[in-house]
């Protein structure tokens, strides 16, 4: 058996010389707090500008305790050689433990009270764009409030809610810059919703309508948009990391300023594609952000039985990707991560690993009923206490920029744009019939030709056992 | 060894058989340059030119770079260099996963999975997302750029994991194209189809073939339609249904089956050689083979096979992958439906065996020409026909002292069909 033997130099500085990476680290600075960029700079822009970019110092490598500690045992001047580089040698027989002493820390901004933390480093929201967040988060909860309701009436098949991480829905996409190409999990629907798809739009697509950019084919909340860049979602847990390493690497050799975003769960942490993903957008130098949304379930299964890692930030430098644990719950702090991770990637050709801690308040879908396997009561604390639409709001209010009237207003007519929406949907005209067999490839096949054929005949023949409303 | 189908087509002279099926030309033209090709040069050149043609195309795998295991990839790093070709970690499922992101941003990806046998790590990726991605976006989104490569089939030496042929699974996804090529100029002409074709394609290369067949392939650029099968050898008795390596034993089989056809039409010349021995030859030999390469199993070209067995009324399908649940299933299904009144004798499938593929067995389990030779469907007597031919034989000996021969000739013919 093998004994791995390190120098206890940083490792990062390690990997750095032995593979030639050129990135600098960069150390925090702990001088009085202040935010990275001036207002000036930001105050007039709710999105990124694509055309600037910056080398800000908040972007360190958090030094994370060394895995291996300087022994008396280590001989400095001597090295050795093999195919991945130099590396020193010990003659202390020494394992790295199998979990640091203290875990990864959180960032936050944030308090539970919605007050700035003294000594934070953060990227400052303009009022426009803090009001903007505002409204997104609470118009993603009262859609999946209403959805939810919908879903429970029958009227649509399927739901599944984001209740309790609309931070990480809206902070990130807010951070994002519209030609960042997003392949999403399924519990994002929140980064569509702030890119400007309408309410009546996730409404078509739930109800598989005629106006459904998706044709009808998929369940409910299988949302997708070429206009949005938005991948269409796929129940497959993980597929589409591997996926975003290659997208980052087309943006990449395309030349663009733009970076692939892509989600995951905790639970889909422990699929192959999420090792498949994270080293070949390492290995390829792609401007990928992995984004992490750590709720603490997977339906049923708790983390504790998903990994005995700390968590999933940990993983990162396995792969040796840049990687940094923040509190999801916490809008400004996730938008000040995912906008420094983007940076990285784009200017530095590189994946970036954020791990956002949060909690799934809601249950995992509308065919799930999580009291079955959790205390009624953690969910009421999260759902109460730890709300992040309520912490933002705090802060959102504390600086005068919004109000009672506004939060009433607001909750009142998205309520009744939704309600329109649901009933126009349910009304709307169904896909004809010729969409089941359009699309599986560019060009109709004949075998589908004589199959659309077939039971256009069967449908004329006998159309009481079939459903109405699909026109031949 | 140099062993070669399609070039060394037959046209046998059968009275009244009509020639309704198509025949596709790979000929080159007269002024179009032609280099002795063996399999994986073939397949070199056409990504050369893919990469040539179009500068959003990539190749990437493992070991890709330097050439690759079965060199198909040589020059190809140090001509395009490494940002479009390059090795990939080995991971099946990561390469052909961020193949479907490249191909998704509008590029082609040209990747490589080093041994058929090792695609099922991909096969989500294949199956629930690449198959799928046009389908459930509402075509808002494609990965047609994407086209995998794998070596499949029998080497002499593979055993269970180096001998796979797994076409199978694969012809059962909506959404993606198997083609297989039989040989190099086909492998040319259809792999560039392939990662033109707007649609993900998966290439089985029979890596066989990859430096035991040589043949003249063209240097330009050309492509060979998908989804076309193409009768390689002409004939009214039996058809024969194969793809890839396995159709050089099925050419044998052929070979073997029409030989004593020959000794028929000498006996023109040598009408005192027809004797009883003579006449039981014929009885037991004497047919004659139609032999159809299908290229691409899905979508698969069901009319060209249909046309060829409602002429002749047998089928006979090989392939090496074991038989249950084989793609021979598949074309035995379709073609009952489409003939079974025209069908003489049941479909006769010439398959592997139902078991992993073996090392010291492999002599054993393939579908050589021999258990294609000895199948029911070749080796069967053709009685209604064989019975004709012998009575018309007789006849036109019997007669031949007594009158003229055109007259009987004619009489005796009409006895063929």
């Amino acid at each position: 058996m093998a004994m791995w033997f390190a120098r206890s130099r940083n490792l990062v500085s390690i990997l750095r010389q032995n593979l030639g990476l050129s990135a600098t680290l960069i150390k925090r600075n702990h001088s009085s707090p202040r935010p990275v960029f001036t207002n000036y700079q930001l105050s007039s822009r709710v999105f990124l500008d694509p055309s600037t970019s910056f080398r800000h110092e908040s972007t360190a490598v958090e030094t994370q305790p060394d895995l291996v500690q300087q022994s008396d045992h280590e001989d400095d001047a001597q090295e050795l050689d093999f195919p991945g580089g130099k590396v020193g040698y010990t003659s202390e027989m020494k394992f790295i433990p199998e979990s640091s002493s203290r875990r990864i820390p959180c960032y936050r901004v944030l308090n539970e009270h919605g007050k700035i933390i003294s000594d934070s480093d953060f990227i400052p929201v303009s009022e426009k764009l803090a009001v903007r967040m505002y409204e997104q988060m609470a118009t993603l909860q009262v859609m999946d409030h209403i959805f939810y309701e919908a879903q429970r009436q029958g009227r649509i098949s399927f739901y599944l809610t984001s209740v309790g991480e609309e931070a990480i829905n809206i902070a990130s996409a807010a951070a994002l810059s519209p030609e960042d190409v997003v392949l999403p999990q399924y519990r994002e629907p929140g980064v569509l919703l702030w890119r400007g798809f309408t309410l009546e739009e996730f409404a078509n697509q739930c109800f598989g309508n005629k106006a459904d950019y998706g044709k009808g084919r998929q369940m409910p909340i299988h949302y997708g948009s070429n206009q949005h860049n938005y991948f269409t979602v796929s129940s497959p847990i993980a597929t589409q990391l591997p996926q975003a390493a290659g997208v980052g690497y087309a943006l990449k050799m395309e030349k663009k300023n733009a970076c692939a975003v892509t989600f995951i769960g905790d639970g889909g942490t422990s699929e192959g594609d999420f090792h498949a993903g994270l080293n070949f957008a390492a290995v390829m130098e792609a401007p990928v952000v992995f984004i992490c949304r750590n709720n603490g379930w997977a339906i049923s299964t708790h983390i504790s039985e998903q990994f005995r890692s700390d968590g999933i930030v940990v993983k990162g430098q396995a792969y040796g990707i840049r990687s940094i644990r923040v509190d999801g719950n916490d809008a400004l702090a996730v938008y000040s991560a995912v906008r420094s991770a983007r940076e990285m990637a784009v200017t530095e050709q590189r994946p970036v690993l954020i791990e956002a801690m949060t909690y799934r308040v809601g249950h995992h879908s509308t065919s799930d009923d999580s009291t079955k396997y959790r205390e009624a009561d953690e969910i009421q604390y999260w759902k109460m206490s730890r709300n992040p639409v309520n912490r933002f709001k705090k802060w959102v209010e504390d600086n005068g920029w919004w109000s009672e009237e506004d939060e009433s207003k607001l909750r009142s007519s998205t309520r009744k744009q939704l309600l329109q929406a649901i009933q126009a949907a349910e009304k709307w005209e169904k896909q004809p019939l010729t969409e089941l067999f359009n699309d599986v490839y560019d060009v109709k096949t004949k075998n589908l030709e004589e199959q659309e054929v077939g039971l256009k005949a069967l449908v004329e023949k006998q159309p009481q056992d079939y459903p109405t409303g699909f026109h031949i | 060894m140099a062993s070669l189908l399609g070039r060394f087509c037959r046209k046998l002279v059968v009275p009244g058989s009509a020639h309704g099926s198509r025949m596709i030309s790979t000929t080159a033209c007269d002024s179009e340059a032609v280099k002795s090709l063996n399999l994986y040069s073939a397949i070199n050149q056409a990504l050369h030119i893919a990469l040539e043609t179009d500068p959003r195309s990539y190749v990437f795998g493992e070991d890709v770079g330097f050439g690759g295991v079965f060199r198909c990839t040589t020059g190809l790093a140090e001509r395009f260099g490494k940002n479009r070709v390059f090795n990939t970690p080995l991971c099946e499922q990561g390469i052909v996963g961020f193949g479907i992101g490249l191909a998704a941003m509008g590029n082609r990806a040209v990747v490589e999975i080093q041994f058929a046998d090792y695609i099922y790590p991909a096969f989500d990726q294949i199956v629930n997302e690449a198959a799928k991605f046009r389908y459930r976006s509402g075509n808002q989104f494609n990965c047609g750029g994407l086209t995998i490569r794998a070596p499949y089939g029998a080497v002499g030496h593979g055993g269970h994991y180096h001998s796979q042929s797994p076409e199978a699974f694969f012809c059962h996804v909506p959404g993606i194209k198997v083609v297989i090529p039989r040989s190099p100029r086909e492998a040319k002409g259809l792999l560039l189809s392939s990662i033109r074709d707007p649609n993900p394609v998966v290439f089985f290369e029979p890596k066989w073939l990859y430096r035991q067949a040589v043949e003249e392939v063209p240097e330009h650029d050309y492509m060979i339609p998908l989804s076309q099968a193409e009768v390689i050898r002409e004939g009214n008795d039996i058809t024969l249904v194969g793809w890839g390596a396995q159709l050089t034993v099925m050419e044998q089989a052929c070979l073997d089956a029409e030989k004593v056809l020959d000794f028929i039409f000498q006996l023109k010349d040598n009408w005192f050689k027809v004797s009883n021995m003579g006449l039981e030859l014929i009885m037991q030999e004497g047919i004659s083979c139609e032999l159809i390469d299908l290229k691409t199993l899905l979508p698969w070209d069901k009319e060209t096979v249909e046309a060829s067995v409602k002429k002749t009324g047998r089928l006979l399908i090989s392939h090496e992958a074991p038989v249950t649940g084989g793609f021979g299933a598949e074309i035995s299904a379709t073609i009952l439906e489409r003939c079974f009144l025209k069908l003489e004798a049941p479909v006769s499938r010439v398959c592997g065996l139902d078991t992993p593929f073996p090392l010291v067995f492999e002599p054993f389990y393939m579908p050589t020409k021999n258990k294609a030779s000895s199948s029911s469907s070749l080796s069967s007597p053709l009685k209604k026909k064989r019975h004709y031919l012998i009575m018309g034989l007789h006849v036109w000996c019997r007669y031949w002292m007594q009158s003229s021969p055109l007259l009987i000739t004619s009489h005796s013919i009409c006895f063929f069909r």
